[in-house]
């Protein structure tokens, strides 16, 4: 790779685990969401940069557009983008360095035990990413995968719809026979 | 690289942001003479032959304004904010072409900025990020009538941008492509699709309508309830921005229904005088905008819950069965 790619990755890179620290780090639940926002919106450049251009839109489309809108919008209306100075959890923070060790030594010993003879990496055509054969993947080669995702999803919105159906008043059921 | 592709690349977005900006100080001379006219009065022409430096004189107003920050506003995010509302409108339009290739120095120029294969999901990202800027705008300026206008923006908006999406798949699919150039190319030699596409053409304009918060469905600034909505407390050169927002964003709504239904820059004669091109697409552009104005000179605003129910209830059901009617033609047809 040239210079200017391992810059321009380095620079990403550097952008996206900033942005992932800082979510977690900042106080403001408004600014945290904000952040990951720059996070999603730099692993799609990311995509774009590796030729997915398709990829790299539905990424700020579903996740920029529309899951971290929703946040927002919660966030907002709750007023809950203060959080208190204190750590409530005292127990998790000595878990998590824990945790962390046993990744740690786990990348470690993946990169010093992995089979050292890699075969070489399959050069992509152009279109590998094109709408076009990301479809036809979706709907041949993983036809269930996919029909499964889109069931859970339907029923958690009708699930959705179903919370906010006004319960009906005592008084209406019992004039209508209901228990 | 050739540097010379650098070049034509850089003033072809400079060309197309300040065809952006100038045009946006016309579209509100544009409004606010259409307007008079239709109520029956003249509207300002003091100001240069038939008001035409009205616009200056706006701006120049505006720039003496105090610009003034809310005490316990959160000061970046307030700062920020008018500058995240107009950039996904100022990028949105760098996937529609604008006429034929001409030949210029000797160089075959393509009169666009990019011809990405997904233009359409460009959009349509573009679009979805256009809500941040409002939100944050209303959050950020800890005042109520603000926030209520920055959640109506924000429900409203991802509400109407599900039929708008869907309104793009319909001459997606008919022409066979995500690329703007090859949608304006399948008119061409077919129909325009407003005649092929009516469902998506009227569910386009609706839902464009409210992705932009124009009247009638301009509930974000509704003024009666919301005082002045998400830019309650903005003065001065960033109420501007916003305000460039919004006629930037009538521009790009009226460029992108022209060029998925109307042909785009396709007219009688183009294939011969290719400079023809740009100027079908403005007039279009001039049509479509103008019918903007004289919706928003008739119709009053809708009710809140109304403006919801019209959107979840018909507009997002009429365009996914227009989706399903198209694909199921589409594939019979061929």
């Amino acid at each position: 790779m040239s210079l200017i790619g391992i810059l321009f990755y380095a620079f990403l890179a550097i952008i996206a685990v900033a942005s992932a620290l800082a979510m977690l780090i900042d106080r403001n639940a408004i600014h945290s969401a904000l952040y990951l926002v720059l996070n999603f919106a730099t692993v799609a450049v990311l995509y774009l940069a590796l030729g997915a251009p398709f990829i790299a839109f539905t990424q700020i489309s579903v996740y920029a557009g529309a899951i971290m809108v929703l946040f927002l919008f919660v966030i907002a209306l709750l007023g809950a983008e203060k959080l208190s100075g204190s750590e409530p959890l005292k127990t998790h923070r000595p878990l998590a360095i824990v945790l962390a060790l046993v990744f740690i030594v786990e990348i470690v010993l993946f990169t010093v035990f992995r089979n050292q003879d890699i075969s070489p990496m399959v050069i992509l055509t152009q279109d590998f990413a094109s709408p076009k054969n990301i479809g036809l993947t979706m709907l041949t080669q993983y036809a269930l995968p996919f029909e499964v995702v889109a069931f859970i999803l339907l029923s958690a919105a009708v699930g959705a719809i179903m919370l906010t159906k006004a319960e009906r008043s005592p008084a209406y059921k019992l004039s209508h026979g209901e228990k | 690289m050739d540097a010379a592709l650098v070049w034509e690349w850089i003033i072809k977005s400079l060309i197309l942001i300040l065809f952006l900006t100038i045009g946006f100080a016309y579209v509100t001379l544009y409004e606010r003479r259409w307007l008079a006219r239709i109520q029956a009065r003249i509207g300002p022409n003091r100001v240069g032959k038939f008001g035409l430096l009205q616009p200056v004189s706006d701006a120049v107003k505006l720039i003496f304004k105090e610009e003034f920050t809310p005490a316990s506003a959160d000061k970046f995010i307030f700062f920020i904010s008018p500058i995240i509302t107009v950039i996904p409108a100022l990028i949105i339009l760098a996937v529609m072409p604008w006429g034929e290739p001409i030949r210029l120095f000797g160089r075959e120029i393509e009169l666009l900025i990019s011809d990405v294969n997904v233009g359409l999901v460009y959009m349509m990202a573009v679009t979805s990020i256009s809500v941040y800027g409002i939100t944050l705008a209303g959050w950020s300026s800890n005042n109520k009538y603000a926030l209520l206008g920055g959640l109506r923006a924000t429900a409203q908006m991802i509400s109407y941008e599900l039929a708008l999406g869907l309104s793009f798949v319909g001459p997606a699919v008919v022409a066979g492509s995500l690329s703007l150039v090859d949608i304006v190319r399948a008119q061409q030699s077919s129909l325009w699709y407003v005649i092929l596409q009516p469902a998506a053409f009227i569910i386009f304009f609706f839902a464009s309508i409210a992705e932009i918060n124009r009247s009638p469905f301009d509930m974000p600034e509704a003024e009666q309830e919301l005082t002045a909505g998400y830019h309650a407390e903005y003065s001065g050169m960033k109420f501007a921005v916003f305000f460039m927002a919004e006629y930037i964003k009538m521009i790009a709504i009226s460029a992108i229904g022209s060029t998925l239904f109307l042909g785009g820059f396709d007219g009688p004669f183009v294939g011969t005088f290719p400079w023809l091109g740009p100027i079908y697409l403005l007039a279009k552009i001039f049509i479509w905008v103008g019918v903007l104005i004289w919706v928003r000179a008739t119709w009053p605003r809708l009710r809140y819950d109304r403006l919801m129910q019209l959107g979840w209830k018909i507009l997002f059901p009429l365009a996914l069965l227009n989706v399903m009617i198209t694909a199921i033609v589409v594939v019979l047809v061929n």
